[in-house]
């Protein structure tokens, strides 16, 4: 009479009936089930369950899902109390979570909409910030005593001291492989003596700001973000709030304050370690420090070092903002804060570069 | 004689010079459901990954299914946790994937099934505790009644023969955490699975019970043991008195 015989208890009978027999562990499910399946979709009248011993959560689940996809036909169930209640325990919660619905596909040009209405919303909100920022500015002006001048210097130290070293690595380092990058060229036509005039103009005018920025950015937007969100995580932003205290005058003013001093600072000390550095370089390759300190006398103007410590301040408040915004609007769950942080950094740097671009034009015109 | 799948033996847990607790013996019994009760920080929750052993013990021995969980290693402990299920206090959920994808980790790690077998599991495990309309939600959409109902689904997932909750009342309103009591009590009775729950609430305590042990932080160990009802109505221990009848102890100068 048998057909199809499994040796692990699945047959399926002369009359069609897929059958069960013996213990049907989460093992002997995970072994059954793409057969069973198989069968189902073929068509069986009736799951037959009645020699099943013993069911864990998975045989249940095998023995449900098989009469569901045979069309919603009879299940027999098994002749063993236990395993019979917990297969009709199993079946209706089973049926109690339907398959999630797939979801709704969304058409390309409102899916266009969604992202120009989520663009316009972000703007708004980011202009909102700027707003309460200024605010928050504006009312200091008024009463300066009300800045918090102990957060201030910990995120002086914070975001300038202990940088110093990093930016004294990177500024040696850059000088040293700006010159001898640009010694190359040079020297095919005899104009090292040029490289100093060119390194010092790069580094003043551009690369400290830009590379002091991309400093700042990495060590203290991503530590505003992340400070912040977790204190938005934890409700600290809000409690602050009902106390009647103003968290952004509390906690963002001093951190964009602290950003917006340490920049020119970072700068100075990255444009100075990579004079060095070319200095080095220019030693090695025979030019005398005299040479060097004349030709970087003459080529490089006040207003040079003075423009690229006005760029990297501006550049500083912009990276403390940013930093500070994507901690406060941070949302919830343990992805929240990691996702500020990234936003943070991806913005300032983002920001930073369109700054600077912004910042070549207006010196451009203004013939500086 | 009763059938214990958790033996603790003369059990102690310290950090570094401080004991938390030292000198703690029970026996949990098969299908029962057992409680670890006691005051904030007492060392509930250290005895708890002390048994399921996350926390190697100072001294004494636990055997869960009779095994030394701390000591095992490799496929021995992989075997060995697939017979345990926790309930972490907060739900534990990973925040990225959604409850039917949470439920179905540990089917993933442990079994053979299939991935639509999993996901037919990971549901059916989601409808046992009323979280059947939710298994594509992520854990951050939803409350904290329902994390801790989905930490039961996947403390489930793989038909446990012990599963450990760790302050599942906390933080939930007196509906909800009703509802996880009758819900534990119902799993507990159909199923034949034994849970430890580690807990303060005493409605809780009262209403799901079978045996408890009561740690104490000044005694630093077991001060009682024996059936909720009957400690509150008969324990002599002053603390465990205070305790059932929410008394206020005066405090030792």
């Amino acid at each position: 009479m048998r057909q199809d015989k499994d040796s692990t208890g699945m047959e399926v009978r002369a009359d069609g009936a897929l059958c069960f027999t013996g213990p049907l562990g989460t093992a002997d499910a995970a072994r059954l089930w793409t057969r069973a399946m198989e069968a189902c979709k073929r068509g069986v009248p009736l799951v037959d369950a009645a020699g099943v011993t013993q069911l864990s959560g998975a045989g249940a689940v095998l023995l449900a899902e098989a009469a569901r996809r045979a069309g919603g036909v009879e299940l027999r169930p098994p002749n063993e109390r236990a395993a019979a209640e917990n297969l009709k325990r199993m079946a209706a919660a089973l049926a109690a979570a339907p398959p999630p619905a797939p979801p709704r596909p969304v058409g390309f040009v409102t899916r266009i909409g969604q992202m120009v209405l989520g663009a316009g919303a972000q703007c708004r909100t980011r202009l909102s910030f700027l707003g309460e920022v200024t605010q928050g500015w504006i009312a200091l002006l008024a009463r300066p005593w009300r800045l918090r001048f102990s957060e201030l210097t910990r995120h002086l130290d914070e975001a300038g001291t202990r940088g110093f070293g990093l930016c004294i690595l990177l500024g040696t380092l850059i000088g040293v492989i700006l010159a001898f990058q640009s010694s190359i060229p040079m020297r095919k036509f005899g104009a090292e003596v040029f490289v100093p005039q060119l390194v010092g103009i790069s580094l003043v005018r551009e690369l400290g700001p830009l590379i002091a920025a991309i400093v700042l950015a990495g060590r203290s937007a991503s530590a505003y973000a992340a400070e912040l969100g977790t204190m938005r995580v934890n409700e600290e932003i809000d409690a602050l709030s009902v106390m009647g205290i103003d968290p952004v005058a509390w906690l963002v003013l001093p951190r964009i304050f602290a950003a917006g001093l340490v920049m020119p600072v970072l700068t100075l000390v990255m444009n100075l370690t990579g004079l060095l550095g070319m200095g080095v370089v220019m030693g090695g390759l025979g030019i005398p420090a005299s040479m060097v300190m004349n030709s970087l006398q003459d080529w490089i103007s006040v207003g040079d070092l003075a423009g690229g410590l006005f760029k990297a301040m501006v550049f500083g408040l912009t990276i403390g903002l940013i930093g500070c915004r994507a901690g406060l609007k941070a949302g919830g769950g343990p992805r929240a804060v990691g996702d500020a942080a990234t936003s943070a950094v991806v913005g300032s740097l983002v920001a930073v570069v369109v700054l600077d671009g912004i910042f070549a034009v207006i010196f451009f015109r203004l013939g500086w | 004689m009763a059938d214990n799948v958790i033996e603790a033996e003369k059990l102690a847990a310290r950090f570094g010079t401080r004991t938390i607790f030292q000198d703690v013996t029970f026996n949990v019994r098969r299908g029962e459901v057992f409680v670890i009760l006691g005051g904030s920080g007492c060392g509930k929750s250290t005895l708890l990954k002390l048994l399921i052993g996350l926390i190697p013990p100072a001294e004494g021995q636990a055997r869960v299914l009779g095994q030394a969980l701390a000591t095992l290693t490799g496929k021995t402990r992989n075997e060995a946790l697939s017979h345990i299920g926790v309930m972490w206090q907060q739900g534990a959920l990973l925040g990225s994937l959604n409850l039917m994808q949470n439920v179905a980790l540990p089917m993933e790690q442990h079994t053979k099934l299939p991935p639509d077998a999993r996901e037919a599991l990971a549901r059916a495990r989601l409808g046992l505790v009323g979280l059947g309309d939710a298994a594509s939600r992520l854990p951050a959409e939803i409350s904290g009644g329902m994390l801790k109902r989905a930490g039961i689904a996947r403390a489930m997932a793989l038909d446990p023969d012990i599963l450990f909750l760790d302050e599942p009342s906390a933080g939930l309103d007196p509906i909800t955490s009703a509802g996880l009591d009758a819900l534990i009590l119902t799993l507990a009775r159909e199923t034949g699975t034994t849970f430890v729950v580690v807990t303060h609430e005493l409605q809780s305590i009262l209403a799901i019970g079978d045996r408890c042990i009561m740690l104490d932080k000044e005694a630093q160990g077991m001060i009682a043991e024996g059936n909720p009802r009957e400690l509150r109505d008969h324990a002599t221990h002053p603390k465990v008195r205070a305790f059932f009848r929410r008394e206020v102890m005066e405090q030792a100068p």
